[in-house]
């Protein structure tokens, strides 16, 4: 009962943010250089630290699943619930910073270090959620995503060397020239504050909403199987009789 | 030899003795060779209808294509190697057979990197005949080929052995792995660039970063496999 007070205030907090942060970002003046995409300040930078919320938050819980001191299905639920809300907030990282780039850099793509990383951050939690999938049995699963959670988060530096090297050999171009937040005065920089809040508590309130269908699915295949093993016993009882 | 405990030793013999019979029953069922070969050198070809029969293009783009069909053909020598183990028992003979998980693990991944260095030096062949390649530095492009090997392989077989319990692990494992081993991709078509004389960079930061990638990868797999075994 009381989770489920807490998920409502919750989810009641992250709308009236979401609101605000929409109305206040649409009200910001356009600036010189970007003119109306500048506003997308207001969403694109909270959305990206979502995103890698979410992808910590997958790698911590599956490591302390596999840490036989803290096993616990409660991590296991925790680490498939962020892996699926960060499928989303990454998506959207990469879909706002295309709508900014397209009219900024006049692509809506270029090969940096940070957008190759990111692509490959979505396609590395596409699998891990695709393997949930298809896993049937509940322990099983718990184990293969667990190590595929954390496999997957070793190889990360791996990749921010390969990449980083790989754009810095070939030519200078980064985010870091065009970033808006070289020349951001207060008002931007006011609204973005109010997006990571009203981001952080979409993400939670998701988090939580998704972590409490994981449990019921799993107390429902529960239930499913004392069901189904009661009804043999049953049948057998009668064939006796 | 001395320097290495008992344990180490057993495990050694126990990955040799996994490792041996892998590659006997590639060798003799010739899947390796009649399938993922020929396979292999068709990337190669339909690469150049993709690319205009541009030779200069071809020769440019040599190291990523020979990567890129090494990376293929890897994903099926590692469907492979774990298919031989569900047939007929055959993982639960593996698991009742005492020998140490790790070495299992490692004598998996020996099998797959010893198919793919094979693999390797038929492509090399083929980039030179087909793409009008120039091997240059040979040290650079031997030692390219064995890290990037074994961090393939390595890899290969954790998520050879994760997916291998599940339905449709043909579409899920090149999901899974492809992401995994893009620095891989990577990191060898740079070093490989530098040796065929295609860049004027140093090839070695990127050898360096393919072996971080293999020991990365040989330690989780010696790891997981134990449990991921245990529980198929």
């Amino acid at each position: 009962m009381r989770g489920r007070i807490i998920d409502g205030l919750l989810g009641i907090a992250a709308a009236v943010t979401l609101a605000t942060t929409l109305l206040l970002g649409l009200r910001l003046p356009p600036t010189q250089e970007q003119d109306e995409y500048a506003r997308l300040i207001a969403v694109h930078p909270p959305i990206a630290w979502v995103a890698y919320l979410a992808f910590g938050v997958m790698a911590i819980a599956s490591l302390l699943w596999l840490l036989p001191a803290t096993r616990s299905r409660r991590w296991d639920r925790l680490a498939a619930a962020s892996a699926e809300v960060g499928v989303v907030f990454t998506s959207l990282m990469l879909i706002t910073g295309a709508i900014w780039g397209r009219p900024t850099w006049g692509v809506w793509w270029v090969w940096d270090a940070r957008l190759t990383l990111s692509a490959l951050m979505l396609a590395l939690l596409l699998g891990y959620v695709a393997l949930r999938r298809v896993s049937v049995d509940t322990e099983r699963r718990a184990l293969v995503s667990a190590i595929a959670g954390l496999s997957a988060v070793v190889v990360i530096p791996v990749n921010h060397f390969a990449v980083t090297w790989w754009r810095t050999l070939h030519q200078g171009r980064s985010l870091a020239q065009v970033a808006p937040s070289s020349q951001l005065d207060g008002e931007y920089i006011a609204v973005m504050l109010v997006g990571f809040v009203a981001m952080t508590l979409t993400f939670a309130w998701l988090l939580s909403r998704r972590y409490r269908v994981e449990a019921l699915v799993e107390s429902l295949e529960d239930v499913g199987l004392a069901t189904a093993i009661e009804e043999r016993r049953r049948e057998g009882v009668e064939a006796f009789a | 030899m001395l320097l290495l405990g008992d344990d180490a030793l057993l495990l050694l013999r126990d990955a040799a003795l996994i490792a041996g019979k892998d590659l006997r029953v590639e060798l003799r069922s010739r899947v390796t060779i009649n399938q993922v070969a020929p396979f292999a050198v068709l990337v190669l070809v339909l690469f150049a209808f993709a690319l205009e029969p541009d030779r200069g293009l071809l020769t440019r783009a040599a190291a990523g294509l020979f990567w890129l069909a090494v990376t293929f053909s890897a994903l099926l020598a590692i469907q492979r190697s774990f298919a031989i183990e569900s047939a007929d028992g055959a993982r639960d003979g593996l698991r009742l057979s005492g020998l140490d998980p790790a070495g299992i693990f490692l004598g998996k991944a020996a099998a797959v990197a010893v198919e793919l260095l094979a693999l390797e030096g038929l492509l090399g062949v083929g980039v030179v005949v087909l793409y009008d390649a120039d091997l240059q530095g040979a040290t650079l492009l031997l030692a390219t080929c064995l890290a990037a090997t074994a961090g393939l392989a390595a890899a290969g077989t954790v998520y050879g052995v994760l997916a291998a319990g599940v339905r449709v692990r043909e579409t899920l494992l090149p999901l899974l792995l492809l992401p995994i081993v893009a620095p891989v991709v990577l990191a060898a078509t740079r070093a490989s660039e530098a040796a065929l004389g295609q860049a004027a960079t140093d090839g070695w930061p990127w050898v360096r970063l393919l072996g971080v990638f293999a020991v990365i990868y040989v330690a989780v797999g010696a790891l997981a496999f134990g449990p991921l075994l245990e529980d198929a």
